[in-house]
């Protein structure tokens, strides 16, 4: 079996973002770029596939500008066997990139494909739902464990919104990984250097025959409004008496 | 050309969040239909139209309400709208984004406004920024933002209800359990007042010991950060944050809690922010509307108490 994990070079998650001058987009340059921490743990929930003998190869792709092969070769130091980079403008929509992948993970005959649930950067969480779609495949979104039986039924946790939910699927599927589905491994610096080693291919819209059109312009992006500021009080008496006469809240 | 609004319920009522759908809704101008599907959802789907605004109820038995199947079914009812609206929870984030691509167009997530039929505003980087953005497409497909529109009222409404096909598809995945936490406290996102607990809270024990009794004072839902349920303190759906529950309710408490921007995504709509903190400098004193610099073990007990004294 053949696991594809789609990953993402995003703004660090402790940096705090900014709109650029013109307004229509957010400042990226000179700031620390991660991967998307999602993709991370969902990264390590196919190399333990491998680890487990369950899979026989992990392959990274992004879809992105040349600078994401950055975040290809850290999916590679981290387990990855190999990796794509599909050429595509920084701001590709999520649609858009579930085409993309869905023309690697037909071509690379892919069985399961393990997403991050969202993309730090755009919030969307629509990747991974709209790949298995393209696909024709079911889904676990959300998943907080993964159980997988040698014929290819797969038990997954989910995390919603009441509790937890075990839903059963088969191969091929897609599943996109959540917070607590496990704590990602640090890539060592000796598996850093292999990482460089490990085959990086490239490939084009074009070569996949995926056009790219957007389905949304994006007209501002800007600060929300801010929340006025409020103040210190000395103690318990003091709180609870502006809470009531001043908030009236209690 | 009419909306078709999704519900969220358990078949036998409607979730809180379709009557903010709703809103958002008729914020876009047209007929609003409401679509309910499930098992034996019948119930739910005539408590659909006493709902204000909306004008007609569909509903359908799905054999099998799985991902795959509630996207086929929205995928073919579809062309006929010109909206498709959910609300951002993980039901509709779920299998709404299968329609969009099914369909070959855009979704666009976690909308708190609307502009004009063709232009909504969205946050990106967990609420930092927010984006204008314009669908270029002529079906859209949406997902609120359940806080970012006041809920339309229970009732007052005379829907006229239609019922279509059942559907037995088998569908690829299935559920097998759920295990929901049920309490007697308010629902976390409909509360009006929250009471969330931190990694200062130090243990499971202790955030119970702590939290509950001041919960049970204001007749308040409890919240975590995602440490805290990391740490085992509190199940998984406690989670407030870009990646847990976004709520704003009219008071919200935040105890041991450090205001990491993840987190405040999840709450910083809240009408009045507490914050109790032992470090002055935490960042969620920025949010703050009171900020009270202390230790929450003696904070804690004192404020509980000092509400059962004053109810
Ligand atoms: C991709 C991603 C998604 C995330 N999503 C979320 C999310 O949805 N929700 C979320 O909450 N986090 C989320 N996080 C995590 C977030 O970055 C923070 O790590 C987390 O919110 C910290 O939780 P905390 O404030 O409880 O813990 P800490 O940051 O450790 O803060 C604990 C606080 O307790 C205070 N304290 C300790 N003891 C006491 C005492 N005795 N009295 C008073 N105060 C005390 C300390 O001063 C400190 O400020 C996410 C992170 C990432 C990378
Ligand atoms: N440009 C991209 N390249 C590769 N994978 C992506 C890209 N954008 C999104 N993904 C994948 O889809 C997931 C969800 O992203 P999103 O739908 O944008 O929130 C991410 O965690 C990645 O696994």
């Amino acid at each position: 079996m053949k696991v594809l994990v789609p990953v993402k070079r995003v703004l660090d998650y402790n940096i705090k973002p900014r709109p650029r001058q013109d307004g229509m987009g957010v400042e990226l340059s000179g700031l620390k770029m991660s991967m998307n921490p999602f993709d991370e743990i969902a990264m390590e929930a196919a190399v333990r596939l491998k680890e487990a003998g369950m899979a026989e190869e992990v392959i990274a792709v992004t879809c992105g500008p040349a600078s994401s092969q950055e975040t290809l070769r850290t999916a590679m130091a981290l387990g990855a066997d190999r990796s794509f980079h599909v050429e595509s403008p920084a701001d590709i929509e999520p649609l858009n990139v579930a085409r993309l992948l869905a023309a690697v993970a037909r071509r690379e005959s892919i069985q399961l494909v393990i997403c991050g649930k969202q993309a730090i950067d755009d919030d969307s969480n629509q990747t991974g739902q709209m790949l298995a779609a393209l696909l024709g495949w079911p889904q676990a979104t959300f998943a907080s464990a993964i159980e997988l039986d040698p014929l290819g039924t797969m038990r997954v946790t989910r995390e919603i919104d009441g509790g937890l939910e075990i839903v059963s699927l088969r191969l091929p599927a897609v599943i996109t990984a959540d917070l607590r589905l496990n704590e990602p491994r640090f890539a060592t610096l000796p598996n850093i250097m292999k990482a460089k080693k490990k085959p990086l291919d490239l490939l084009t819209p074009e070569q996949l025959e995926v056009g790219i059109q957007p389905h949304l312009q994006c007209l501002q992006v800007f600060e929300p409004p801010a929340r006025k500021s409020g103040i210190l009080v000395k103690d318990v008496e003091e709180l609870v008496l502006r809470l009531r006469n001043e908030a009236k809240v209690i | 050309m009419a909306i078709l609004v999704i519900a969220e319920h358990d078949n036998h009522s409607l979730k809180g969040a379709t009557r903010h759908s709703i809103a958002a809704a008729g914020e876009l101008g047209g007929d609003i239909h409401l679509l309910v599907a499930g098992q034996n959802c019948e119930t739910a789907a005539k408590f659909g139209q006493s709902v204000p605004r909306v004008s007609l109820v569909k509903w359908v038995e799905l054999d099998n309400p799985s991902a795959e199947n509630l996207a086929n079914l929205v995928t073919s009812l579809s062309p006929s709208y010109t909206h498709v609206v959910a609300a951002a929870t993980t039901y509709g984030k779920d299998w709404l984004p299968r329609v969009a691509a099914q369909l070959g167009v855009a979704q666009i997530s976690d909308v708190v406004r609307i502009e004009s039929p063709d232009t909504f505003v969205r946050p990106i980087y967990a609420g930092s920024l927010w984006t204008r953005v314009r669908s270029l497409d002529s079906l859209r497909i949406l997902t609120i933002r359940t806080t970012a529109f006041e809920p339309v009222a229970e009732v007052g409404g005379m829907a006229s209800l239609e019922s279509l096909p059942a559907d037995h598809a088998a569908g690829h995945s299935r559920r097998v359990s759920q295990e929901l936490h049920t309490s007697e406290r308010p629902d976390l996102e409909s509360a009006r007042i929250v009471v969330s607990g931190g990694r200062g809270l130090g243990s499971a024990e202790h955030f119970r010991e702590l939290l509950e009794p001041l919960a049970d004072q204001l007749n308040a839902a409890l919240g975590a950060s995602r440490a805290a349920v990391d740490l085992g303190y509190v199940p998984n759906d406690y989670q407030v944050g870009q990646t847990g529950k976004t709520v704003a309710p009219e008071l919200y408490i935040a105890v041991g809690i450090s205001g990491a921007i993840q987190h405040l995504a999840g709450m910083k709509d809240s009408k009045v922010i507490v914050a109790i903190n032992k470090d002055a400098e935490a960042p969620i004193f920025q949010v703050a509307d009171y900020g009270l610099v202390g230790d929450l073990n003696q904070v804690i007990p004192a404020l509980t108490q000092a509400m059962a004294i004053t109810g």
